[in-house]
Parts: C-alpha cells; sequence; structure tokens
C-alpha cells in the first residue's frame, strides 16, 4: 500500500510524476524501448514502427475528441494530408525529414482549422457530418488533383534523410518514430497541465458554460483543431516516410473510424487511454492473423474470413467498451492500479 | 445541352431521389423519436437486400413473397438492435450512441461478407421489364417502379403517424418525451417502435435500390447520401427528408452523368458544407434554443 503522498500545493497535485515510482517505472519504460529495435525481430519491429504512429494520430484525435468533445471523422483525410505533403517535398525539394515532417504538421494544422470553422455554428453531430464533408473533399483532392499528388495511383517517396544518414529501413525508421512518439505523448500530456488543456476540458464538459466563464469558443475550438490536426500530420508524414508510397487508397474513411474505435476502446480523455487503445487496435489484427495461420491447416478456407472478421472484430470492439467499460482501457489500467496501490487492503 | 438526355437523367435522378426518401424517412423516424443518429442505416438496407438474395434467390422463392420475408428480416434487426445496443446507452451523451452504430455498421458488413462474400453480385429480377415513357422521356423500367412501390409505402407511412394510436404516440414523444411519458405512453415502446419503423422503410427501399444497382457488402455507404438528405432536409423534418431526398436524388444523378461518378460525392457534400455553414438546422429542421 502506498501511503504518505499527501500533496500539499496544486502545482504537486498536477505533476507529471508524484512519486518516485512513476519516474523509475517510467525511466525503464523508456530503456525498455531503446533496447527493443536491438533485440526485436523484423515482425515485432515493423509493428513496433506502426504502434508508434498510430500512438502519435489517436493522441490528436484524443485532444480532440476525447478532452475537447468535438466529434471528428476526419483523422484520415488529415493524415493523408501530412502523407501528401512529405511525399511531395521529399520529391522537390532536399529537406531533411525534420523540417519536412514539420511542414507537414504545420499545413495539416492549418487545413484542420479550416475545417473546424463551421464549429463556429454546429456542434455534436452536426459537426461530425461536416468533418466527414471534409475527408470527402480531401479524398478527391488526393485523387484527382494529378499534377500535386499523382492521382490514383499516389507518389513513391525516397527514404527519410538527415545529415547523409538515410533512414530506408524499419529499425532505423524506428528511431525517427518512437522518441517523435514518446516526445509528443509528453507534450500532450502538458497541454492539458496548462490554461489551453483546461479550457478544452471545459468546452468538452458543457461549452455553454465554458463561455460563460470566458472561454472564447471559437478561439480554443480552433485551436483544440489545430493541434489535432497538427498530430495527425505528423503521423501522416511518418507513415508516407514509412511505407515509402502514399495514394489515396491509404487513408479510407476505415481509417478515420480505426482511429474513433482505438480512442473509445483505449479510454476518451486520457493520454495513456489513447497509447493503450492504439496499441490495442493495432495489435488486434495481427492476432487475427495469427488465429488464422493456427487454423489454417484444419479449415483451409480460414484466410478467405480474416478481413470481414476483421471488420466484426472491430465493430464488436466498439460496441462493447461503449457498453460494458465506457472509460475504456485506461479505466482497467486504472483499477488494477489501485490494487497494487491499496493492497493487501481492498477497496 | 442536349435538353432530352438532360431530362431523362433528371428523371432518373428524381426517381433514385423517391427511394431516397424513403430511406431519410426511415432515418427521420429514429431520429425524431429517439434523438439517435442512426449511421447503420446503410448496412441495415445492405442486410436485408443480402436476406431478399437469398430467399429468392438461394432457396428460389417466388420474389413477391421473399420480398416481405427480407423486409420482415430487416425489421426484426432493427428492433433487435434497438433492445441489445441502443437501448442501454439510454442517456449516454450523443457521440457514445453515434459510435455504437458506427460499430453496428462495422459488424453488418463483415457479416455480409462472412455470409454473401465480397463480391458484388445481381438480385434476381422482380419487377416489369417493359420500358417506361413519360412523354419522350425514357425510364428505366426498374427504377420507375421502385419509385412507385417507395411512394405507395411513403404514403402509408404519412398516414399511419397522421391517424393511428401508434403514430400519435410517436409524435407525442418527439415533441415532448417526459410530458409523453406523463400521459401515459410507453416512450420505451414507442422507442422500440421507432427502430421498427425505421428499420422497416430502410430494408424495403434497400432492396430497391439493390434491384437497380446491383448489391455488394461496401452497398451501405449509400447512408453517406442519406445523411446529406437528412441534413439538408433538417435531421428532425419529414416534409424535408421527403424534398431533400428527391433534390439530392437529382443533384447526385445529373452530377454523375455530366461530370463522371467521381462527382457525385463531391456535389452532395457541397451541398451539405454550405447548408451547415448558413443554415446548420437544415431547411425545415427545428432550430433548437439551448439553455443552461
Amino acid at each position: 500500500m502506498r501511503i504518505g503522498d499527501a500533496k500539499h500545493t496544486y502545482l504537486a497535485d498536477e505533476a507529471l510524476w508524484t512519486t518516485t515510482t512513476q519516474q523509475v517505472w517510467f525511466a525503464l519504460l523508456l530503456l525498455a524501448l531503446l533496447v527493443f529495435p536491438f533485440v526485436a525481430n523484423s515482425y515485432l519491429l515493423y509493428l513496433g514502427c506502426l504502434v508508434g504512429i498510430a500512438v502519435i494520430s489517436a493522441t490528436g484525435l484524443n485532444i480532440l475528441t476525447g478532452f475537447t468533445g468535438l466529434i471528428s471523422l476526419g483523422q484520415a483525410g488529415f493524415m493523408g494530408v501530412g502523407g501528401y505533403t512529405v511525399a511531395w517535398l521529399s520529391l522537390h525539394t532536399a529537406l531533411p525529414f525534420p523540417l519536412a515532417l514539420l511542414a507537414a504538421g504545420l499545413l495539416t494544422a492549418a487545413i484542420g482549422v479550416v475545417v473546424g470553422l463551421p464549429s463556429l455554428r454546429v456542434k455534436g453531430l452536426y459537426l461530425a457530418i461536416a468533418t466527414l464533408a471534409a475527408s470527402v473533399f480531401l479524398h478527391f483532392i488526393f485523387s484527382e488533383w494529378a499534377a500535386v499528388t499523382g492521382g490514383m495511383a499516389g507518389l513513391s517517396l525516397r527514404p527519410a534523410q538527415l545529415l547523409g544518414i538515410t533512414f530506408h529501413n524499419d529499425f532505423r525508421m524506428y528511431f525517427i518514430i518512437m522518441p517523435l512518439a514518446v516526445l509528443m505523448l509528453l507534450a500532450a500530456r502538458n497541454v492539458f497541465r496548462t490554461r489551453v488543456g483546461r479550457a478544452f476540458i471545459a468546452i468538452r464538459d458543457r461549452d455553454i458554460s465554458a463561455e460563460v466563464l470566458g472561454i472564447p469558443l471559437l478561439k480554443y475550438k480552433l485551436m483544440s483543431f489545430g493541434l489535432s490536426s497538427f498530430y495527425a500530420g505528423v503521423a501522416g508524414g511518418l507513415f508516407a516516410y514509412f511505407f515509402r508510397v502514399v495514394t489515396p487508397e491509404s487513408f479510407p474513411l476505415a481509417m478515420s473510424i480505426f482511429y474513433l474505435a482505438a480512442i473509445i476502446v483505449g479510454g476518451m480523455g486520457s493520454i495513456l487511454g489513447g497509447v493503450l487503445g492504439a496499441i490495442f487496435m493495432t495489435l488486434v489484427p495481427e492476432g487475427l492473423k495469427l488465429l488464422t495461420a493456427v487454423v489454417t491447416p484444419f479449415y483451409p478456407q480460414a484466410p478467405v474470413f480474416m478481413s470481414p472478421l476483421l471488420g466484426v472484430v472491430f465493430g464488436s470492439l466498439i460496441v462493447g467498451f461503449l457498453l460494458f467499460e465506457p472509460n475504456g482501457l485506461a479505466e482497467i489500467w486504472r483499477r488494477i492500479r489501485r490494487f497494487f496501490h491499496l493492497w493487501p487492503f481492498r477497496t | 445541352m442536349d435538353w432530352l438526355f438532360f431530362g431523362e437523367v433528371s428523371l432518373a435522378g428524381l426517381a433514385t431521389g423517391g427511394l431516397y426518401s424513403l430511406i431519410a424517412l426511415g432515418f427521420v423516424i429514429i431520429y425524431k423519436a429517439t434523438r439517435v443518429i442512426n449511421f447503420a442505416i446503410g448496412e441495415i438496407m445492405m442486410f436485408a437486400a443480402y436476406l431478399f438474395l437469398s430467399f429468392a434467390g438461394g432457396m428460389q422463392l417466388s420474389p413477391w413473397l421473399a420480398l416481405p420475408l427480407a423486409v420482415l428480416g430487416g425489421t426484426v434487426l432493427g428492433g433487435v438492435v434497438e433492445k441489445v445496443m441502443i437501448r442501454p446507452m439510454l442517456g449516454e451523451s450523443p457521440i457514445a450512441v453515434v459510435m455504437v452504430t458506427i460499430g453496428l455498421a462495422s459488424i453488418l458488413v463483415g457479416l455480409a461478407e462472412i455470409i454473401w462474400t465480397a463480391d458484388p453480385q445481381l438480385l434476381p429480377d422482380f419487377l416489369p421489364r417493359e420500358p417506361v415513357f413519360l412523354g419522350p422521356l425514357y425510364l428505366a423500367p426498374k427504377i420507375a417502379y421502385g419509385f412507385l412501390i417507395g411512394a405507395a409505402v411513403l404514403a402509408l407511412y404519412l398516414l399511419y403517424f397522421r391517424f393511428s394510436r401508434g403514430g400519435v404516440a410517436l409524435r407525442a414523444t418527439a415533441s415532448d418525451q417526459a410530458a409523453a411519458y406523463s400521459m401515459g405512453i410507453n416512450v420505451r415502446r414507442v422507442f422500440n417502435l421507432a427502430w421498427v419503423f425505421g428499420s422497416l422503410a430502410a430494408s424495403l427501399a434497400g432492396i430497391l435500390v439493390a434491384a437497380t444497382g446491383g448489391l455488394s457488402p461496401q452497398s451501405g455507404v449509400i447512408g453517406l447520401s442519406v445523411l446529406v438528405i437528412v441534413i439538408v432536409g433538417g435531421l428532425d423534418s419529414i416534409l424535408g427528408a421527403l424534398l431533400a431526398g428527391l433534390f439530392v436524388g437529382w443533384l447526385e444523378t445529373v452530377a454523375g452523368a455530366f461530370f463522371g461518378g467521381e462527382y457525385r460525392l463531391l456535389a452532395t457534400f457541397s451541398v451539405l458544407a454550405l447548408i451547415l455553414v448558413f443554415r446548420p438546422y437544415g431547411l425545415f429542421g427545428t432550430h433548437e434554443i439551448e439553455r443552461l
């Protein structure tokens, strides 16, 4: 049982780490992330990179949907903007990758702000449909503006480069993706210790009350859209560098739903939730693949059912979590922690 | 510009729009009574159409027997979904409920692919095949008869809501839930009724749409067009749904015929964006006033 951690200031209450134990655990986690690529095989490495990208994007959506209460069906479109920006920059300029990623993030943020403009007039589900419209428009641009986006064939890009080093394989990409993911997670966590982040939360809880309390709604809603799109843009840029090809089909509507599912399963309005959800949802298809591989010798038609089954599992996870565990995996995690904190007593 | 061609395309578009109106009606019934935005309506349509395919094609039933059976299947599906998934979400945030319907859509698409495979299929012909002429304008018979059936059902619905006991209960619940409850209306049954009627309209429309355009597990994306219709018409307005259905059907077909298929969604979503900016509650929707 943990004792003796009474807090005397609000600052202490809001600290990122309240105990040394937490700091030690976090250091161990970082160490594990650092050692991981050296011990993992290529498949695990590939998964690690995918998870990193998903974590960044899910955190971005969590800022918008989980913390500000603005539901968005445009996440895939935003990631597409980031991906295409990086691809175009890589083909037409010799920009080192950090600048390209930054540009992707900023451009996506700008587009996110434009998409967020209707939030002046509409909210809730109407806003969700407005973001759906935005993703339809973006998809149209991706596939029809062939001069820039390469049309349906898409763009292939050169590997990321910095100071003469090329990041041409998963092992090297891991060292871009994972540190960036950790950095952006810490940044997101810190946002919600500041005035801006608290304004987001106030808007989510009741926007009219927030306005009465002196929070300019439009400004903060647009800020949330911008910040969230920045994350999506960076994730999309990493996605482009990782797969080294972007086509309109890389960013389907199903991807937006995937990220919504990730933050629901993980836990809306919790940074940890976004992370857990992104990891979980990225690994579910892989788990199904494993299962298929096990079943195939006994039932040769199993691979045919793989992709539709994935749809069923995704849907069931969304519905199941919403019905039975609305606060997601983060809540389960909290309960486990609580058990150990209070041990040997029970709640 | 070829006016004859434009006339024919417009006519086909309006007739398709009639079916859209029927789907939109199903959507609006559910929204009006239960305040749930049903993203899965396209998938319910798709599912009912597949049931029809199984009954009429696989089991060799007469289409006129298969049609009511399939509609019944879709309706039961709607009722069960309400009981199992939507009822427990009462009082949750609208976003959560919408996500449940999105999850449901994903489940239905997956199930349809598992049961009926992902390949596009054609429904057996059951509508008359003689070409229909309205003056000089030709109209594909499937679309024409689909429109007639759809319009007849629409009229029945409107009469039902106007005059029957259940219809009055539904309208009462839509206008004020608490008042309806205190007047002895069984609000929970009304919720179920709304889902049943909404799914019924969607199932019938789904079969008629699939009869003209073919069927695949991805057919449910038509739900996106329906979303546009109900936003343009106003989420809680039946009249709006009817008019906007005709309009969006017309716009989609004309845009598709004159600019190419990829412009269909673009055209309708442009209208949607304009409506959202200038008249967010739709042409005929109620402007809700929020109070703290």
